[in-house]
């Protein structure tokens, strides 16, 4: 079973609910793909840590074989070429490293070299596999890494739990493409609501079933539970306004293993995710 | 001297954003001719600056009149040798005239992408 745990905006509780939702299942997957802040590791400070580069292709050009047909350049549907001076030359940040070029190059002149953009770090917490996907600064996409990240992940046994990026762009379709479950963090506020119906989008368009967490609830916000009700999507968890939680979570610490109430509450939310998969 | 100006919807007005101006005017100072050609990267997905920026080159312009200019279509411009100047005022013909008459500061300022999550 793999749970991607989303939400539209940064801090709304992804990384809480993610973190939390594996600590109270003890066993299986966490993989990080918020790549470009990380935090998961955080609260696993996995240990033996194992760090393996992510690299891209990206394509070099042999000025003896080119024509200068300008085949590549017209192919690039990101239009990272640009032929100047009678030569292509590519805007690696713009790259996508499809391979795209080298294959309608009919001289042979196109060749891919590795660019390194990120990193994936594997370690142990207790009975927990944690995986991490790190984005170099300066990286203009996350997508390779996130790729990388899920890989490594899905080798291993047991539940997977996919810490998504914030948003609803690339990032987060590529992290959740694989998943069966999508589960939906949100504050109950009118920008929570907002982000909540990108993302809700996202998921129906992709297809997966979703449920559907409130964190940091102080009272119901009732437009999102109207919404909820119209979409027929189950609120799975509200997770009360807590300053005690909040200074668990600044302190590193993984709420559902100090406080009885937390790990009531994730434990169940691991079985009611269950119940709905079946 | 051949002049590029990005232009507007209303084929008249220069338009503020380079890479997916509807337009490009180009002005062939030397034969007295204009012309206004549709961008074609007006409506692509991604790294329409560039594509903008090729254009521009791939129609012999040496000079480049714009509001505004990101960082990846300057470095086209650089590599290409076209002077980048900023306009001023909105009548893309009337900037082609201060170009030629050499009234426009050079655009020393570029920008990152507008991108969003790519």
């Amino acid at each position: 079973m793999k749970i991607a745990v989303l939400s539209g905006k940064g801090g709304a509780g992804k990384t809480f609910a993610a973190v939390n939702l594996a600590a109270a299942a003890g066993k299986g997957v966490y993989i990080d793909c918020d790549v470009e802040e990380p935090n998961g590791r955080l609260f696993f400070k996995p240990e033996q840590l194992q760090s393996k580069p992510v690299q891209v292709c990206i394509p070099e050009f042999d000025p003896e074989k080119c024509t200068g047909c300008r085949k590549c350049v017209d192919f690039c549907r990101f239009n990272a070429l640009v032929y100047l001076k009678n030569k292509p030359r590519v805007f690696p940040e713009v790259c996508h490293s499809c391979g795209g070029c080298a294959l309608v190059c009919p001289e042979g002149a196109v060749f891919e070299t590795a660019r390194p953009v990120g990193v994936v770090e594997e370690g142990r917490y207790r009975g927990l596999s944690v995986i991490t996907g790190v984005l170099n600064l300066g990286e203009a996409s996350g997508v390779p890494v996130i790729q990388a990240a899920l890989r490594t992940g899905f080798e291993k046994e047991g539940p997977v739990f996919i810490d998504c990026p914030p948003g609803s762009a690339c990032s987060v379709m590529e992290s959740v493409e694989k998943a069966d479950y999508c589960l939906l963090v949100a504050e109950p506020t009118a920008f929570g609501l907002h982000n909540l119906e990108m993302v809700q989008e996202l998921a129906e368009l992709m297809k997966k079933p979703c449920g559907i967490v409130v964190n940091k609830m102080d009272a119901p916000y009732e437009p999102l539970e109207e919404f909820c009700r119209q979409k027929a999507i189950p609120v799975l968890a509200r997770i009360p306004y807590s300053p005690e939680t909040a200074e668990l979570c600044a302190l590193g610490k993984i709420a559902a293993e100090e406080d009885p109430e937390m790990k009531k509450l994730f434990t169940g939310l691991l079985q009611k995710i269950g119940g709905q998969m079946q | 001297m051949k002049i590029a100006i990005p232009v507007d919807d209303t084929k008249t007005q220069v338009c503020v954003a380079f890479g997916r101006a509807p337009y490009f005017l180009f002005c062939d100072t030397q034969a007295g001719t204009e012309e206004l050609l549709e961008n074609p990267a007006a409506q692509d997905q991604g790294g329409a600056g560039l594509k903008a920026a090729q254009f521009v080159v791939d129609n012999g312009a040496d000079t480049l009149v714009t509001v505004r200019c990101g960082e990846n279509a300057a470095q086209v411009m650089q590599a290409a040798e076209i002077k980048i100047f900023k306009s001023e005022g909105s009548d893309a013909k009337q900037n082609a005239d201060a170009c030629k008459e050499e009234k426009l500061a050079p655009l020393t300022h570029f920008h990152a992408g507008f991108h969003g999550g790519v």
